[in-house]
């Protein structure tokens, strides 16, 4: 990776900036301006971010449809997470898989992997995603390559959200057939990335920071970021999550970006957001990162209820879950209990297939070639 | 009275090409070709799944259709030419629209690419229909290596901005002696039987009509306005010179000897 080349010197730029007092000053012809513009700046995401902007969530819902229309029509991809160990040697304050949490802890062997993956390619899923918590012991790079092997005899393309590698490491996966990469900040905010983060490599704020751009140096082909919407300012974090985004969209234009917006959910008793993000918000979000950045791909997962997913499809999401499991071995056997949060949609896939096409979206289970 | 395009030795009768990427359901998709009549239809290699029993998207499009596979997901002409073969390999022929695209926030073509693409691929026999930015230069390249159309884009791909690039593609019609097939940019009916009028042997069109608030209605008026380009084009005088004429001409002393 080049080292003087980093989003972290992007975030300095903003990371001292007086956020509520700079939405106050936002008035209503910089937020108007700011949806009627074709190429917008960081200060236009603020204003569409901003408290005022409230007031206009309909007409910026009408322009981010019209936008997604035009950019990505009525298809809709489907996957579906595999989880495939909760062994963690961090400490995340908001994570089921918090080190410190009694359970007992499980690790899928090859046929345990091949029964998970047999049941899901019968639903007719071709893109999957797999997780792991982060333990080199446990789970090595060796582990997660014999899986992968494993995986592409069922699917099409398969994605990772497991602890952050080197670049070569990367090109070595990228070799083996995986195109996607999931890795979220979890939160932009460094103190409380420091707080809520205690123990474990996840601490390195830095080294989180740049795993998107040492895939994207190892050229894969996809780069899934997000925040973890609760833990910090909300408005604040989806700003510097839609600005991570614009910057790598702009260092790889070859790479497809995408979003998630995942908002904490129950897993850990004692652990509250420290943030309130309601469901108008998330439809702030939304919008506002379809204004920003019209081609932006956006990931919506089963953490949402079922009700409040098909609400928020045609503003914008390209990428939904379906027949989603957070346990490890949770397809298979669905009442595995050890999870990584609750998940709040538990519609199978063909019940997503047939609610899409009832809305107007082809359900798409397929959109890659591995070549 | 008959009025046919000849594509690779076959005899296309409808020169509405219609792309398949975006519709709301491959039902909806199947009643639009039924409809339109179109008889060449783009299909996206990675979203064809061979396996699927009922959601293979080519049990969804007439069997007198002909397919044309595009590579779209290559970024270089390596993986192209990767995606091409495989294309034949899985049974969907040689028709291939070959679509290079390294930039994903325009989707606008690497010309350069395609035609290193186009060379590889036309040698081993496979029909290229190369999507390419408007360009005198790389258009003659692509004919060299034996592109058989060039399908300039009008803006870029689900932009519906119209035909930007429009003086652009006139000198391609007029310069290159390949079919000249619009694609990309076409909002709606008028901009297509523009294109026709000015000469175009085809246009494509899938955003404008797969996000339509009817698509099958929709599918039908770009078809009509289709013929009335083509009709157009056949019986108006096409010349106002592309030439400058220079108002003061620097020849003019010359005289005689």
């Amino acid at each position: 990776m080049n080292e003087n080349l980093s989003f972290y010197s992007l975030y300095s730029k903003y990371k001292n900036l007086d956020f509520s007092t700079y939405f106050k000053k936002v008035n209503d012809d910089e937020i108007i301006n700011s949806f009627n513009k074709r190429s917008l700046n960081p200060d236009n995401l603020l204003a569409l971010l901003s408290v005022k902007a409230e007031n206009y969530i309909e007409t910026m819902a009408q322009k981010a449809k019209d936008l997604s229309l035009q950019h990505f029509g009525r298809a809709i991809l489907l996957y579906t997470p595999l989880y495939l160990s909760n062994y963690c040697i961090n400490e995340c304050l908001y994570c089921g898989f918090n080190s410190k949490v009694k359970f007992k802890r499980k690790k899928l062997s090859l046929e345990e992997v091949e029964k998970e993956a047999t049941f899901i390619a019968k639903t007719g899923l071709q893109h999957i995603l797999i997780l792991t918590g982060e333990s080199e012991q446990i789970t090595p790079l060796s582990y997660i390559k014999e899986c992968i092997q494993l995986l592409k005899k069922y699917f099409t393309s398969i994605s990772i959200e497991i602890f952050p590698l080197k670049t070569n490491e990367y090109k070595e996966l990228v070799a083996l057939g995986v195109d996607g990469l999931t890795i979220y900040q979890e939160v932009y905010d460094e103190k409380i990335y420091s707080q809520v983060h205690l123990k474990g490599p996840k601490k390195d704020y830095a080294h989180r920071l740049d795993t998107a751009q040492r895939a994207g140096d190892a050229k894969m082909r996809t780069i899934n970021i997000g925040a973890l919407l609760g833990l910090g300012d909300w408005r604040k974090e989806a700003f510097f999550m839609l600005l991570h985004a614009k910057y790598l969209q702009d260092l790889y234009p070859e790479i497809e970006i995408s979003v998630s917006l995942p908002r904490l959910r129950p897993q850990v008793k004692n652990f509250k957001a420290i943030s309130k993000v309601s469901d108008k918000n998330i439809v702030q979000i939304i919008t506002a990162a379809r204004i920003f950045l019209p081609r932006l791909g956006i990931t919506l997962s089963t953490r949402e209820n079922s009700s409040l997913r098909d609400n928020l499809l045609p503003l914008g999401i390209t990428k939904i879950s379906a027949g989603s499991t957070t346990a490890v071995g949770g397809h298979i056997n669905s009442k595995e209990k050890d999870v990584q949060f609750e998940i709040a949609d538990q519609r199978d896939v063909a019940t997503i297939r047939r609610m899409l096409l009832a809305k107007g979206y082809q359900p798409v289970l397929k959109d890659w070639v591995g070549v | 009275m008959k009025d046919s395009l000849t594509l690779a030795g076959k005899e296309i009768n409808n020169r509405l090409f219609i792309g398949t990427g975006k519709f709301p359901s491959k039902e909806i998709l199947k009643k639009v070709l039924a409809q339109a009549q179109s008889e060449v239809v783009t299909v996206a290699l990675r979203r064809i799944d061979l396996e699927s029993k009922e959601d293979n998207i080519l049990d969804f499009i007439p069997k007198n259709c002909q397919i044309l596979t595009n590579t779209s997901g290559a970024r270089t002409a390596k993986e192209a030419i990767r995606i091409a073969r495989l294309a034949k390999a899985c049974g969907c022929g040689d028709w291939i629209k070959l679509e290079v695209i390294s930039d994903n926030k325009y989707l606008l073509p690497d010309n350069l690419e395609t035609i290193e693409a186009t060379k590889v691929l036309a040698s081993e026999g496979f029909k290229i229909f190369a999507y390419m930015s408007p360009d005198l230069s790389v258009a003659k390249k692509l004919i060299q290596v034996k592109a058989t159309a060039i399908m300039p884009l009008g803006s870029p791909i689900g932009s519906k901005r119209g035909v930007k690039t429009k003086e652009l593609v006139k000198i391609l019609i007029k310069e290159i002696d390949a079919p000249i097939i619009v694609d990309a940019g076409i909002g709606y009916p008028s901009e297509a039987a523009e294109c026709m009028e000015l000469g175009c042997s085809a246009v494509l069109v899938n955003t404008a009509i797969a996000t339509a608030k009817d698509p099958v209605e929709m599918a039908v008026s770009f078809d009509l306005a289709v013929k009335a380009g083509r009709l157009a084009c056949r019986n108006v005088n096409q010349e106002t010179s592309e030439f400058a004429k220079a108002s003061s001409p620097l020849t003019g002393f010359l005289r005689d000897e």
